[in-house]
């Protein structure tokens, strides 16, 4: 290990925003705050194909097509997600998930 | 040490340290924010990486959209100023504790794997994602392009059709 910065420290940055997101999907109990999670764990994925195609395929861009489809699903994710939450919210007044057990009515 | 490694440093503390607030902060409106602070600092390190189209595209979607998207909904749905909450002790141990396992599992997977790291300087012009993006040829990226394009206007409708109010007499 040195301290130059590269491919090593990115892939440990990555890791650790993973598990914090995994974190927090474990203990939040708030669908807004469960989304923000997601969120931090799709970011995770992103960094790491960007690390993995600046130092091991450098002349390649697939990984960068990958995070700018990943970056495209989670906007279309997190919009749909958001809807699901504001329908949720009129129907029972609160987005939390121990009130939401049934899926229909 | 460079200004360069400083600066990467500055980045994934702040990206880390904002990631943990947001999960483990109790006032939801912080949260966001400092969600917003998090991708801002991985946009950085995108920038760091000389990956400026990325770095453009995280910020404008990211910070300018789904964390917007994220407030409004906060907004919408929280009463100002209320807190979360308190989780029960036993259930953020062992979250923490399993969270913590996996982590330095996966840390230690990765230091033994001895990945063939290449040096170079190509840096990445937006010519060259723009032409491998719409190519059709092998390798190319059109036909993922257009199924986003789908994906993106299916997700458009459902959120339409979802956040319709429906009206309570034809249910």
């Amino acid at each position: 290990m040195t301290l130059e910065p590269g491919l090593y420290h990115i892939l440990f940055i990555s890791t650790a925003l993973f598990f914090t997101g995994v974190y927090g999907f474990f203990t939040r109990r708030n669908l807004i705050t469960m989304l923000m999670s997601i969120e931090l764990i799709l970011n995770s994925v992103n960094l790491n194909f960007i690390a993995f195609n600046k130092y091991v395929w450098p002349g390649q861009l697939d990984g960068l097509f990958f995070t700018v489809f990943i970056i495209a699903i989670a906007a279309a994710e997190a919009a749909v997600a958001i809807a699901i939450i504001i329908n949720l919210y009129r129907s029972h007044q609160s987005i939390d998930v121990d009130n939401a057990e049934e899926l229909k009515y | 040490m460079s200004g360069s490694t400083i600066l990467f440093y500055l980045l994934g503390a702040m990206t880390l340290c904002c990631g943990l607030l947001a999960v483990t902060t109790r006032q939801i409106f912080r949260a966001a924010i400092y969600l917003l602070f998090s991708l801002i600092g991985i946009a950085g390190i995108y920038f760091w990486l000389q990956y400026e189209f990325i770095a453009a595209v995280q910020i404008v979607v990211y910070v300018g959209g789904i964390v917007v998207l994220i407030i409004f909904s906060i907004f919408l749905t929280q009463q100002a100023g209320e807190k979360l909450p308190k989780q029960k002790l036993g259930r953020k141990i062992f979250s923490a504790l399993a969270v913590f396992c996996a982590f330095a599992l996966t840390m230690l997977q990765v230091y033994r794997h001895e990945f063939s790291i290449a040096p170079s300087n190509t840096p990445v012009t937006v010519r060259d994602i723009g032409q491998k993006m719409l190519s059709t040829e092998q390798g190319g990226y059109a036909l993922p392009f257009e199924i986003i394009s789908i994906l993106l206007l299916a997700a458009m409708v459902g959120c339409i059709v979802i956040a319709l109010r429906s009206k309570p007499e034809t249910k």
